[in-house]
């Protein structure tokens, strides 16, 4: 599927989150399902809690008891794959990258948007971060439904 | 079609560069190629093919294919996709094989 | 007629770092550069790139172009550039004949890179010179390069990692992509790059292709067929789309027009890329004091092209009498680099190059 289509399917999807009760603070979700050489998430990370090895082909793994969701990988990752999530109470808080035009702004209430670019509901913008470190890649922390846990990947301005 | 904005890129103001392009005054700015500053007017076609006289324009952009050669100050067969933009420079389409004349 | 240790025909990825090295072990070297400015196809990549630390991954190209030409401007003793340079000629006594702007030059050296890269491989369909049909290459220099929209309404052919890259590029520079096409049964490039523009709302269509491109003096329309899985086209399948642009992301294909003028050896093995020069191990082509580095001799990333150019740097200064002090150690890490870059699914394909052309290495 994802060959064809560019889109995971879920079970490949819920198969890098873990345990719903880890989520209860902010983990970082590594969509990468193909060997490539690439290695800056592992290398970035300040806490060494996503390995990949000497071979650089190899998947991430995150070990989630050392990941604190600080973000870093979110905006390393060359092919904007990774985005930290955690569930509070009803809703899916998560840290995404972002770089479009225009910067979404706090307050705001954006389309939230899944794998095949659809979209499935409301999206709170509730932090932006960009600093240097950053290189251009935004950081948007967004909050949505708590259903949409294993949809939901990024925002669209509404229109 | 100038882009103004972009999430990555900073595209500061240039000076113009003033050119003639099949005699009219036309503008381009400072760093462009002269296929990139007619592409930024509007201008599609850039030579023709020789037997047919098909249309062709910008398709490499790096001085391979010869869709974009131009007589440029009198000079035919010029690629205008890896030429510098230079103020005055006086730019026609080609439409033959290109011959050279007394300058 | 001016004399030169090194020359090294192109001033991009590779060109570069092969300068940088052999500038490190003290050669005096000459770096011709066609286009106006150094970087090679560096200066539009706006993405981050891929591999490690070492090769800048994280770092967008045009940033890693900065570096690269950062790390020669060191040396600025060492390493003279020419930029807005053709080489027009290469001739088997290593006499290289230039052209900038109306003037000609001679320059005999006793040692030649060529990294003179790759370039987009063209299309066939009805129409395919129409103003509007553009390599993705040439798309992403008006964009990133010149800062002009190359149109409003795009359809992208092929979904390599440029296709892909550059469908992301034209969206991020306002411009709609309509879709993109792939003539096979799978898409081509990296899936992170395919998943980044499915979740922006561009489609990626397998087994499509394009039929013909429609308009008078430029693009207004496609038609777009399906295939079946044995590449041919399936009847009443025929789409038409209001475009006003066509971007065709097939492939690259070495640029070794330089090396046939000198007659070494060539071969067409169509895992690296098409015609590429039967190289040993230290890059040599089959005249000893000529080497290859980057995409000319076959077709990868442009991390890859790095290391070649400092492994090829590397040696090409130890042949000419100055050895790196940190000789052995670069050599052997140089080597793992590459073995690493290419030791996933993706560098299959160069490996399988790379093996057909040991058959005939090793035959000489």
């Amino acid at each position: 599927m994802l060959n064809k289509t560019g889109v995971p399917d879920k079970s490949l999807v819920k198969s890098k989150f873990p345990d719903s009760k880890l989520l209860l603070k902010a983990k970082a979700i590594t969509e990468c399902y193909e060997e490539i050489p690439c290695n800056p998430c592992s290398t970035s990370c300040p806490f060494n809690a996503i390995s990949i090895g000497e071979d650089i082909n190899k998947l991430p793994v995150v070990d989630f008891e050392k990941c604190t969701g600080c973000g870093v990988c979110v905006y390393s990752c060359p092919g904007l794959a990774i985005f930290t999530v955690k569930v509070k109470e009803e809703k899916a808080i998560y840290n995404i990258p972002y770089e479009l035009l225009p910067y979404p702004e706090v307050g705001d209430i954006w389309d939230a948007v899944n794998r095949q670019g659809d979209i499935i509901g409301d999206a709170y913008i509730t932090k932006v971060k960009i600093t240097k470190k950053q290189d251009r890649t935004l950081l948007v922390e967004v909050e949505v439904d708590k259903d949409l846990l294993y949809e939901f990947i990024t925002i669209k301005e509404r229109v | 079609m100038r882009i103004k904005e972009h999430p990555i890129l900073t595209f500061p103001e240039k000076e113009k560069i003033w050119f003639s392009y099949n005699g009219e005054n036309v503008f381009g700015f400072s760093g462009d190629t002269i296929a990139a500053a007619l592409h930024a007017l509007g201008v599609m076609t850039l030579s023709h093919s020789l037997e047919m006289k098909r249309p062709r324009g910008f398709y490499c952009a790096i001085g391979n294919c010869a869709s974009c050669n131009m007589i440029v100050d009198g000079i035919p067969n010029v690629r205008t996709c890896v030429t510098q933009l230079k103020e005055g420079m006086v730019v026609i389409t080609q439409t033959n094989k290109g011959e050279l004349y007394d300058i | 007629m001016i004399y030169k240790d090194l020359v090294i025909i192109g001033g991009g990825p590779s060109g570069l770092s092969a300068a940088k090295i052999a500038a490190e072990a003290g050669v005096s070297c000459l770096i011709i550069e066609r286009d106006p400015f150094l970087g090679g196809q560096l200066v539009k990549q706006t993405h981050m790139f891929f591999g490690s630390k070492k090769q800048y991954a994280k770092t967008r190209g045009i940033d890693i172009a900065k570096i690269l030409i950062d790390d020669c401007l060191k040396y600025q003793d060492l390493i003279e550039i020419m930029t807005d340079t053709t080489v027009v000629g290469l001739y088997k006594d290593k006499v290289i004949t230039t052209l900038h702007d109306d003037t000609y030059k001679k320059i005999k050296a006793k040692t030649i890179i060529v990294a003179t890269g790759a370039s987009e491989k063209f299309l066939a369909f009805e129409n395919n010179d129409l103003p509007g049909v553009y390599g993705a290459g040439a798309v992403q220099t008006l964009m990133n390069v010149y800062g002009v929209k190359p149109a409003d309404k795009v359809i992208m052919v092929g979904s390599g990692n440029i296709g892909l890259i550059v469908s992301y590029q034209l969206h991020q520079a306002g411009v709609n992509v309509l879709k993109v096409i792939e003539a096979a049964s799978n898409i081509g490039g990296y899936k992170v790059h395919a998943s980044k523009i499915r979740r922006i709302g561009i489609p990626i269509e397998t087994n499509k292709t394009i039929k013909r491109a429609i308009g008078k003096e430029k693009v207004e329309k496609v038609e777009i067929v399906s295939l079946d899985k044995n590449w041919n086209i399936i009847n009443d399948s025929s789409e038409i789309f209001d475009v006003d642009a066509v971007c065709i992301s097939v492939g690259l294909s070495p640029l070794g027009n330089l090396l046939s003028m000198i007659d070494v050896k060539m071969k067409f093995i169509k895992e690296l890329g098409g015609l590429v020069p039967i190289i040993n191990e230290y890059h040599q082509t089959s005249d000893d004091n000529i080497y290859v580095c980057g995409d000319v001799s076959g077709v990868e990333e442009a991390s890859s092209a790095i290391v070649e150019g400092y492994y090829t740097g590397l040696i090409a200064a130890k042949n000419l009498g100055k050895k790196h002090k940190n000789f052995q150690d670069l050599s052997l890490e140089f080597k793992e680099q590459l073995a690493n870059l290419r030791s996933g699914p993706f560098g299959k394909k160069t490996l399988e190059g790379l093996e057909i052309m040991k058959e005939d290495t090793n035959a000489k």
